[in-house]
């Protein structure tokens, strides 16, 4: 605990509630990000993960509750202030959600063409493009389009993109769903190096213990939209709480 | 589709201004519905004097085609052809590119990245259906004539000169200007439901099916609306 308080917190969500007309999705969800951390939400399907990091970058707003993300309340900020605060999280979506008209290059680039003046950026956008698609090791792929890809191989470009404009936070929204085993491996030994590279804080959502195992600094169980409980890995694949051990076996 | 279009109005006159994004909505709305805009227009300008011929020649007025033809196609046939069939071709495209990128989470990982996918997909693609769509139906409309003016050559002898000189004499700023207004009219209703269906798609490839679908319908029906209106307005302002 004395640990935890010594380290400066990066992203809050302090008693978010979220339902969808009668159907409880969010209750008193509570969660704290530590700068460097990657801190793993595990849950069953339709446990309220994904509408919860939906909720935590604005993409729907919550019923009640506070998200800070570094020191600032996302529910009071203008649009143009969320639109900056954004340029600090970088998000992986579960289906890539690549812009399939573009190209690669062209997927990438259109966040910096938004904010490269914005966030003082000075080197070039070829420069910037082909550094983030050597990290995730497919500079190769560069003017290829998004339906020339493989699976594994959007998944890794839209980290690329996720990683653009250098954020301090990266969301991963179930990043080894439909995926091969092989690649699975691959994308989550891409996200451990990324964050040795940038040292980031990642906050990763999944129901893929594998994928917990290898990553998580620390892991908090969702289950009926509460926090049901929080430790390391090892903590909580011992437990031994019946539903807790129904995730993990 | 009232909160919708009313969003469109608060946005388009706002900064960040996507202008990049609405000069290559412009080209490809342009682009894409060229040749069939003329195709249509050309078969529209042949077919109309071909029926027409056997009637005006029974009544001795052939000599009336031109202008007769050019009055219908100017006021009325050359806007709502070419909307209708730009409402197929742009309004079916949109909702189904909103569409499926909603699906897919394009949309949200723009929104997520900082930028208003609102400005950037909405309001750039109405305003280019709406600044296009004038210029396509003049463009509809002169291959229309240009067509009748084959057949008149072809049937009656009549020179492609003097076609054109009896066309310019029989059309005033009287049939130009409402026509031209009702087709910007056209232009942002087309984009205004295209858009509406697709960033509004339900989720799942049904979803982008019925955007698409849905988008072409309700437009067509309101080109109609709107041509109703138009035309009841001009009757009153522009003696037609």
């Amino acid at each position: 605990m004395e640990i935890e308080q010594s380290r400066e917190v990066i992203l809050e969500i302090s008693d978010l509630k979220k339902s969808f007309g009668s159907n409880q999705v969010l209750d008193n969800f509570n969660l704290k990000l530590y700068k460097g951390e990657n801190l793993v939400v595990m849950g069953k399907s339709g446990s309220g993960k994904s509408v919860m990091v939906k909720c935590l970058v604005g993409l729907i707003g919550a019923d009640s509750g506070r998200i800070t993300i570094k020191d600032k309340n996302i529910t009071s900020l203008s649009q143009e202030s969320l639109d900056l605060l954004r340029t600090e999280i970088g998000f992986l979506f579960q289906g890539s959600a690549l812009y399939d008209s573009m190209t690669v290059r062209e997927n990438l680039e259109f966040p910096l063409r938004r904010h490269k003046k914005r966030l003082q950026i000075n080197e070039t956008n070829e420069a910037i493009v082909l550094e983030a698609l050597k990290s995730v090791g497919l500079a190769y792929a560069i003017d290829l389009m998004p339906s020339e890809l493989s699976g594994g191989m959007k998944r890794r470009v839209a980290l690329a993109r996720a990683l653009i404009l250098k954020p301090s936070i990266i969301i991963y929204d179930e990043p080894t769903t439909g995926l091969d085993p092989i690649t699975a491996k691959e994308i989550i030994a891409l996200m451990n190096s990324i964050q040795d590279t940038y040292g980031t804080s990642a906050l990763i959502i999944t129901h893929d213990v594998d994928c917990a195992r290898v990553v998580a600094d620390r892991v908090i169980l969702l289950i009926d939209g509460k926090n049901y409980i929080e430790g390391t890995f090892t903590e909580l694949s011992t437990s031994t709480d019946a539903k807790v051990r129904a995730f993990f076996k | 589709m009232t909160l919708f279009a009313k969003r469109y109005f608060k946005s388009v006159f706002t900064r960040p201004f996507e202008w990049e994004e609405l000069l290559r909505q412009s080209y490809l709305v342009a682009n894409k519905s060229l040749l069939l805009v003329a195709v249509t227009g050309f078969i529209l300008g042949l077919v109309f004097t071909l029926q027409s011929r056997p009637t005006l020649a029974e009544f001795g007025a052939v000599s009336w085609m031109p202008s007769m033809v050019s009055i219908s196609i100017v006021r009325e046939i050359g806007p709502v052809i070419t909307a209708l069939v730009c409402a197929g071709k742009i309004g079916s495209g949109m909702g189904a590119e909103l569409g499926s990128m909603k699906v897919t989470e394009q949309i949200d990982a723009m929104e997520v990245s900082g930028t208003n996918p609102f400005k950037y997909l909405v309001v750039s693609r109405i305003t280019a259906t709406t600044l296009m769509l004038p210029l396509l139906i003049i463009f509809g409309d002169t291959v229309a004539l240009l067509g009748s003016a084959i057949v008149e050559n072809l049937k009656g002898g009549v020179s492609f000169v003097l076609y054109f000189n009896k066309v310019f004499d029989a059309i005033t700023f009287n049939d130009l200007l409402p026509a031209t207004i009702k087709s910007v009219f056209f232009g942002f209703v087309i984009g205004l439901v295209g858009c509406f269906k697709g960033y509004n798609c339900e989720k799942g490839t049904a979803g982008v099916g019925r955007a698409s679908n849905s988008a072409v319908v309700y437009a067509s029906m309101m080109l109609f609306v709107v041509d109703f209106i138009a035309v009841f307005i001009s009757d009153i302002f522009f003696e037609i």
